[in-house]
């Protein structure tokens, strides 16, 4: 292993996004406050005031504006950083889809936050998961430290001229995004390493390349661009693994751990005691932690419960998936996210997983549990009892897909 | 010399005073599908040619995008990048802080680049306001063109808010129990750049029917410094329903009926061009309206009442403004007496 010289600091989710944007020397930042990502921009703002970072600081007028600014610095061969949450996504929606499109690697923050009407603060994942189907990777994270490494690695798989991709680093509002945390940070130089310079190439815009970006194709070259922008996509699952690899011989650790605590080597998914699991829960983000100490309680029971939670969801990890739940007799998937008037209005993880095990020649039954809308806390008493569910159904014919938890006047 | 006579150096001393001074070189070639008479396209044409191979042109969808930048014809020589119809202002912020940050950090070679937007009604006027607003409060150097041809006009020209009072669009017919669906007046955007905006030092209108004065007026802007804005009236064959042989003639004529004053705002000056000088000064008498809205077949459904409301509409501008035809703004009169 490789001596670092770190230091210790406490930084909260967002907080770690701003100092890995710091590290990664960003050209071009924009702004538009919406809670719980603007910290981000908050802390990007200090930095920048304090000659830590030097960089242009936009105020946007919208997430519209925001993302737009991005985009467009990003093509002229900018490195730059975003963010927003809950609505102001949606109000970007437009030019987030371009972003995409038209291949610029920006790097954005979502303090995932419930959409609007009603108005609520807390966490859902239904903002993060609209572009689900447009060409952003997007990756979910745990910790702050995890945010921090996940940022870095976001630059340089987003800028590798094998994928041109924007990623979307989403984090839970508030359990995640307002929450401090120890995170080491890496000696500058090593970062130097193992982040190369932003270069487009021939693709960037700039009176010596003088191309037309996005120029009408019609009928004639939308699909072959689609197909393109796919490849980029399937281009990334190598891309990731590189990054995670890469990343742990430079500093010395593997993404997301630090050198006390260790987590098993798999950039997509973290899987938790899920080798001889009879009941597998899926989730993402900050509800592994009510999952594991569960799943420690179950275990103490004799049931035998694990868990696997989902980094990466696009690239979506099917053969990960495949590869983890092969022989689990139920998978529960914990969604905090809907997709309303769905295949068994299930949630929007709920179907990637169910559709990752199709292929399996024994499938283990796949439950959905809606929780945790709106910032709502999934406690572990929530969490043990979707394991007793999903132990009451092993052994049963199915007779229900999808469960609300804990929802006021529903008996779940 | 000082940094701002050194600016008013540039600024001044290169007015082109004949167009055979103008530049030869094209940065706006063949390749676009414009319809014959556009006058948006010579607007394109103008600003590449001024401002050069060092340059970086964003547009803004509308029909100088879809009839104009397509793929295996595109028509720009230089640098060019679309940005979405509501996109303006944050496209040329991103693409002026860009260059910006790039320079000072050593990543590209310091060199002064144009960062010119281009943008519709829609996507200036109507949509894009809010960020080219933005753009303006910022000190980039950079220059955005709203190219007016009072119509949404690539999707079968529909009314905006640039559209002037009463005109047909698919938006706004006349029919039978409304013969006027388009009461609004057109909004005026230069003042409202100019008024809300300190640290713009110049932002102008134009006609493409006075090459010399468009062309002087695009080089003043890229010169200024900082964000600079030019509106350009550009008449249009489809959309206004007339021959595309008297493009230029209904240009001058928006000008010399006063309905499109041709002004310049320098630093905290307004000054008037071409006939727009001689009517403010009261040496040119205004043409009736009348001769500029009957060539149009967009206002064909106009009786005697509706000349007559246009007409009164504009001699108020030039009668009772505080600025004629600029802002119509009358208390600061009222109190002097």
């Amino acid at each position: 292993m490789t001596q670092v010289a770190e230091k210790e600091i406490l930084l909260n989710g967002t907080q770690a996004v701003a100092y890995a944007a710091m590290y990664a020397d960003v050209d071009v930042t924009a702004a538009y406050p919406i809670r719980p990502y603007t910290e981000v921009m908050d802390t990007i703002s200090k930095l920048i005031a304090d000659g830590q970072l030097d960089a242009e600081f936009i105020v946007a007028e919208g997430e519209h504006g925001q993302f737009e600014i991005v985009k467009h610095a990003s093509l002229v061969g900018a490195r730059t950083l975003v963010g927003t949450s809950g609505v102001g996504w949606l109000y970007g929606m437009e030019a987030i889809v371009v972003t995409a499109t038209d291949r610029a690697p920006v790097v954005a923050v979502i303090g995932n936050r419930a959409l609007d009407d009603p108005g609520a603060y807390g966490v859902e994942h239904n903002d993060a998961l609209m572009v689900r189907d447009v060409g952003w990777l997007l990756v979910w994270v745990d910790t702050a430290q995890e945010a921090f490494d996940t940022a870095l690695l976001a630059y340089r798989i987003g800028e590798d001229p094998r994928v041109l991709i924007p990623v979307g680093v989403s984090m839970d509002g508030g359990f995640l995004t307002h929450s401090e945390q120890i995170v080491r940070l890496p000696d500058k130089e090593l970062v130097k390493n193992f982040l190369p310079p932003y270069d487009r190439g021939k693709l960037r815009v700039h009176p010596d390349n003088p191309i037309s970006v996005a120029p009408q194709v019609n009928e004639d070259w939308v699909t072959e661009i689609r197909r393109q922008h796919d490849e980029g996509m399937e281009r990334a699952r190598t891309v990731i693994k590189e990054a995670y690899e890469s990343f742990k011989k430079t500093f010395g650790r593997y993404p997301g751990t630090t050198r006390d605590i260790t987590m098993p080597e798999n950039p997509f998914v973290e899987p938790y005691m899920v080798e001889d699991a009879d009941v597998v829960l899926v989730g993402m983000g900050t509800v592994s932690k009510p999952m594991k100490v569960a799943i420690k309680n179950m275990r103490e029971k004799g049931i035998k419960a694990g868990m696997l939670r989902i980094r990466w969801f696009r690239p979506f990890p099917a053969e990960d998936v495949m590869k983890y739940l092969a022989n689990a007799k139920v998978v529960c998937v914990v969604d905090r996210d809907y997709s309303l008037g769905s295949p068994f209005r299930g949630g929007v993880v709920y179907h990637e997983v169910r559709s990752s095990l199709y292929d399996l020649d024994e499938r283990p039954k796949v439950l959905s549990f809606i929780g945790g809308l709106g910032g709502r806390e999934i406690t572990i008493q929530d969490v043990e009892k979707i394991i007793k569910i999903g132990v009451e159904q092993r052994d049963t014919p199915l007779t229900r897909h999808t469960y609300w938890v804990n929802v006021r006047g529903d008996p779940w | 010399m000082s940094e701002e006579l050194e600016k008013e150096e540039r600024m001044y001393k290169s007015i082109i005073k004949t167009i055979k001074q103008a530049p030869l070189e094209e940065f706006y070639a063949s390749g676009h599908r414009t319809c014959q008479g556009c006058e948006s396209a010579l607007l394109m044409r103008y600003l590449a040619k001024i401002s050069g191979e060092r340059t970086i042109v964003v547009g803004a969808t509308g029909c100088m995008y879809v009839a104009n930048t397509t793929y295996y014809t595109t028509s720009w020589v230089v640098p060019w990048v679309h940005t979405q119809l509501g996109g303006s202002g944050g496209a040329a912020l991103g693409t002026a802080a860009a260059l910006r940050a790039l320079m000072r950090k050593g990543k590209i070679k310091e060199e002064p680049i144009n960062v010119i937007v281009f943008c519709g009604d829609l996507g200036c006027a109507d949509m894009g306001l809010s960020g080219v607003s933005n753009a303006m409060t910022y000190d980039y150097n950079l220059l955005i063109i709203l190219y007016d041809n009072e119509s949404s006009a690539n999707t079968d020209i529909q009314e905006t808010s640039m559209t002037p009072y009463g005109a047909q669009t698919s938006f706004s017919r006349p029919g039978t129990a409304r013969r006027i669906m388009k009461r609004r007046w057109k909004k005026s955007v230069v003042p409202m750049i100019i008024a809300g905006h300190r640290n713009v030092r110049y932002a102008a209108t134009t006609s493409p029917a006075y090459p010399l004065d468009t062309l002087n007026k695009i080089k003043k802007a890229l010169s200024a410094g900082g964000p600079t804005f030019i509106h350009s009236l550009d008449p249009c064959p489809k959309g206004w329903d007339y021959d595309p042989m008297y493009s230029h003639e209904l240009g001058t004529l928006a000008v010399e009926t006063g309905i499109w004053p041709l002004y310049e705002y320098i630093d905290g000056k307004i000054i008037y061009n071409e006939p727009t000088k001689g009517i403010v000064e009261g040496r040119i008498k205004r043409k009736p309206v009348r001769e500029y809205l009957e060539k149009q077949g967009r206002f064909s459904h106009f009786v005697e009442e509706d000349f007559e409301h246009f007409q009164k509409m504009v001699d108020e501008m030039y009668e009772s403004w505080e600025i004629p035809g600029v802002m119509p703004i009358k208390s600061v009169e009222l109190a002097r007496k």
